[in-house]
């Protein structure tokens, strides 16, 4: 049986005193980690919905597929690519970024077609091709809409991120699977509060980057339907 | 083609590190961690939805449980039963609690935004003919909110089996277990089968309890688009 020392404090904070190198660079790896999942996944996730909101037909299998990605729990994915692409940033990210693909699709449609009809009407009456009435008039109006999916699938991600520790490559999820074989609580603990505290800060920044790109819209996110 | 035999063996399929044992386990944590989210997550968001004051707290509700990595959780919770109750730590105890944990932010954010979502003017016709509070609640708007309280559970329920198997790492059972040993003892087959295994549970999981939903709630669509249309609308 195992016992916990019972004078072991929360957090030790000499322990984080004498590890701060390795916090700081953890923490990079997990913002870098969520980056290129988040880039990536809406440099997929965009073409896929723009191609769902011209063709309506394909909005249905694309949501299908992406859903099934979602479903799939993120440890059996990255066992699952272990075989393939070894323990490699490869294979986290190939799990990050599927998981991302349904959130953004999703709100990314649901933005384009919140514009209404009269509005593109006149972009048209006015002369607007059809790729400048994308450009000029439905991105910009569906943009809280797509910052609202970019902040969700964001903070989904960093809180995924932790669960990459166990193929290798975590963030600070390194120090929850750490803390864990080693049963020491300190680590846990400050696992846990960094990754919360990079979720909530990236939602906060998306938030503040959403108001000034839009500062029209008072509502932010607002749901279309 | 390895895993296909792994999965197919018969020796795979008896015994008590068996795949029915085990997926057994996986259903009976999962179960259990939803039976109490539900216990407090339904008439929390019963009660906060029915004053209409809850947007804000619903949304931070869906941030917190969105913020605080599962992983995390399970761990933390593994600790503290080492502390508190040491003699449970090892049981079925901590993977529990956690996954209830878990599972009742979108529960509970789902349900204040159906109810609140509710119309109000027929929330006010039904007070109009006279129908008490309480009627009002159980006539007329929680069957209204029945498609989306549904879809939150159907969320919850899909993330709830998914991270139960994560569950083997604290000693935990269910069909982690192979996944854990197999990545322990160096042998993909076994980790790849078990994922295999997790992955088919979680799906049939979403399309059972979408079948569920249609039935209970015929209106329910697709339930993840509320958890995120949800969140929007809740801003």
């Amino acid at each position: 049986v195992i016992v916990l020392a019972d004078a072991e404090p929360i957090i030790r904070w000499s322990w984080i005193g004498e590890h701060l190198g390795q916090i700081r660079s953890q923490v990079a790896q997990h913002i870098e980690l969520t980056l290129i999942a988040v880039v990536i996944g809406f440099a997929i996730a965009f073409p896929l919905s723009l191609l769902a909101h011209r063709k309506r037909w394909t909005y249905a299998p694309i949501t299908w597929v992406t859903g099934v990605l979602y479903t799939i729990p993120s440890l059996s994915l990255f066992v699952l690519l272990v075989p393939i692409t070894g323990l490699s940033v490869t294979t986290v990210e190939v799990g990050l970024v599927s998981y991302t693909l349904l959130i953004l699709i999703r709100n990314t449609v649901a933005g384009l077609s919140s514009v209404p009809q009269d509005v593109k009407e006149a972009a048209r009456g006015m002369g607007h091709s059809p790729r400048q009435l994308l450009w000029r008039v439905e991105l910009p109006l569906a943009l809280p809409v797509i910052i609202a999916g970019i902040r969700i699938a964001t903070v989904s991600t960093i809180a995924l991120v932790t669960v990459g520790a166990l193929v290798g490559k975590g963030g600070v999820g390194l120090f929850i699977l750490e803390g864990l074989r080693t049963l020491f609580q300190t680590e846990i603990v400050m696992g846990a509060l960094l990754s919360a505290a990079l979720a909530l800060s990236a939602d906060a920044l998306l938030f503040l980057l959403q108001r000034r790109l839009t500062p029209w819209s008072r509502e932010p996110g607002r749901d279309p339907a | 083609v390895n895993v296909i035999h792994w999965l197919t063996a018969a020796a795979h399929w008896s015994g008590e590190n068996g795949i029915p044992v085990r997926t057994f386990e996986h259903l009976q944590l999962s179960g259990a961690a939803m039976a109490l989210a539900l216990l407090i997550a339904l008439p929390a968001g019963v009660i906060v939805g029915h004053t209409r004051r809850g947007s804000v707290a619903a949304v931070t509700i869906a941030n917190l449980g969105r913020s605080v990595p599962s992983f995390a959780v399970l761990v933390l919770a593994f600790i503290a039963f080492l502390r508190l109750a040491p003699r449970l730590a090892f049981g079925f105890g901590p993977t529990v609690v956690a996954l209830a944990l878990l599972a009742i932010p979108p529960i509970v954010t789902n349900t204040v935004v159906a109810v609140q979502g509710v119309d109000p003017d027929a929330v006010d016709a039904a007070r109009g003919m006279g129908m008490s509070g309480r009627r009002v609640l159980f006539g007329l708007e929680l069957p209204l909110a029945a498609p989306l309280i549904m879809a939150g559970i159907r969320i919850a329920a899909v993330q709830v089996v998914a991270t139960a198997t994560l569950s083997a790492l604290i000693a935990g059972g269910g069909l982690g277990r192979y996944i854990v040993d197999g990545f322990a003892q160096g042998d993909h087959v076994q980790a790849s089968a078990g994922a295999v295994l997790v992955a088919a549970l979680a799906i049939l999981t979403e399309l059972v309890l979408g079948g569920v939903a249609r039935v209970v709630a015929p209106r329910t669509t697709s339930g993840r688009g509320h958890w995120v249309a949800v969140r929007q609308r809740a801003r």
